[in-house]
């Protein structure tokens, strides 16, 4: 169970977004400029809320009241980044192996394979990330980021830099994930179509203020 | 061919000694202090950005002056060392590494400095959400990626330690054998009749060490950029 309540001033804009979810993926669904990547940051602990409380399964992340701010490597957290963010001077090898060493746990190989073969990137794991496509980019980040074993995995628009035909191949990957993963996600996405293959649960979020909470069909109205 | 005698090569050994201890020295709080300037924010920033950068801009015998004030048997500081640590720096090669890592630090902080601002923080940020503690995200990534910065600032540093005169000479002197650099050993030979072939002998291995550096600094920066670029 995902709880947040939280606030945040950001310039001219405020941020001010209370849900609790129990969706194995929460889609969170807002125009660009609504809110959603501050909102997924704080989860993260990139960023820290002026007010109010994170928490998942009853661990508390966040409490301002507390001054309680775990920070983001310690939160076990997993974060797809809509630029997928690959350490250029690693190879893909090393990049997914980063979380497993950083949080050092010991090294395993059936994982690891598991995540390649459901990801298809067996074969790219001594590229160096330059020499990827946007599409296996994207899917390194998604091994990288299961590996390090999250508790929570966040996405955000992960499909957002890719052109049509890159979204319909990686799609299948995410449905996938989500179906063998059993890690709970937060899927960001301002687009509905991408939403109701993948979510479970719909936080509608708009000018920084949650609007609607609940299955996928409020994304109809 | 040119023939150098001992006396020259003695200069020569001791000029490359006194500016690879001062590089080797200056590295690490230069890397520490270039990553505080990019990346912190905090009271009395620019009075230490200033600070750092005081040695350029200072006549360099101003320089040797006041580290043979703070430095010397009788400074605060060196008075305190020698007590205590038993290190000498007055008249010694080691005050002559102390005089030519300060005159060199401005030069080899900017490069890495900048090279650490280059660095994505938003690599940063993914480190961190993959379970990387600070000290790890910068030995991971800040400073694998700002390698070339820190190569071309330790090799400046060191050409700038090879020439260095001003501040050496007032700090330590110019005795044989124990601070007589390239440079100080030019400066003499230039003063004493037919010391001439001596001070070309020695400008022309100036030239080729600083050549070499240059050379050098380049071809790593090259190899050090296309191993981050990954091709």
């Amino acid at each position: 169970m995902l709880r947040v309540d939280v606030e945040k001033k950001l310039g001219e804009f405020t941020l001010s977004a209370s849900f609790a979810s129990e969706g194995r993926v929460t889609g969170l669904f807002g125009a660009s400029g609504s809110g959603k990547t501050s909102l997924v940051n704080m989860i993260a602990g990139l960023l820290q809320p002026d007010q109010g409380t994170i928490s998942i399964d009853g661990d508390i992340l966040d409490d301002t009241e507390k001054a309680l701010h775990i920070p983001a490597w310690r939160r076990r957290i997993g974060y797809v980044f809509q630029d997928a963010r690959l350490f250029p001077h690693l190879d893909v090898l090393q990049n997914l192996d980063y979380g497993r060493r950083m949080n050092r746990l010991a090294e395993d190989l059936a994982q690891r394979k598991r995540v390649t073969d459901l990801l298809d990137i067996g074969h790219l794991l001594d590229r160096r990330p330059g020499k990827l496509s946007g599409g296996e980019r994207q899917r390194v980040a998604l091994g990288r980021a299961l590996l390090s074993r999250p508790r929570l995995l966040l996405l955000d628009e992960p499909l957002g830099s890719l052109d049509e035909g890159r979204r319909a191949e990686i799609l299948p990957y995410l449905v996938r994930l989500r179906d063998e993963a059993r890690i709970p996600m937060v899927y960001v996405s301002h687009d509905p179509a991408e939403l109701r293959q993948l979510a479970t649960q719909i936080v509608l979020l708009k000018d920084g203020r949650v609007t609607s909470f609940g299955g996928v069909r409020v994304l109809a109205g | 061919m040119i023939e150098i005698t001992p006396t020259e090569w003695t200069a020569i050994r001791l000029s490359l000694r006194v500016a690879a201890v001062a590089t080797l020295f200056a590295t690490p709080l230069g890397i520490a202090l270039a990553w505080l300037l990019a990346r912190r924010n905090f009271w009395g920033k620019s009075l230490l950005d200033a600070l750092i950068h005081l040695p350029l801009v200072l006549p360099p015998v101003v320089t040797g002056y006041l580290l043979l004030l703070t430095f010397g048997r009788r400074g605060l500081i060196g008075g305190w060392l020698a007590e205590h640590l038993g290190i000498v720096f007055a008249f010694r090669w080691t005050g002559a590494a102390l005089a030519c890592g300060v005159m060199a630090f401005p030069l080899l902080v900017r490069p890495i400095r900048l090279s650490i601002e280059a660095v994505d923080q938003k690599l940063e940020h993914a480190a961190e959400t993959l379970g990387a503690a600070p000290v790890r995200v910068f030995l991971t990534v800040t400073l694998p990626l700002a390698l070339p910065g820190v190569l071309a600032g330790m090799v400046l540093g060191f050409a700038k330690a090879i020439g260095e005169f001003g501040a050496t000479i007032t700090f330590v002197s110019n005795i044989p054998g124990e601070t007589q650099t390239i440079s100080s050993a030019i400066y003499s030979l230039i003063q004493t009749p037919e010391g001439d072939a001596a001070a070309l002998r020695l400008v022309v291995v100036a030239v080729i060490i600083a050549t070499a550096a240059l050379i050098g600094s380049e071809w790593f920066a090259r190899r050090a950029t296309q191993r981050l670029h990954g091709n």
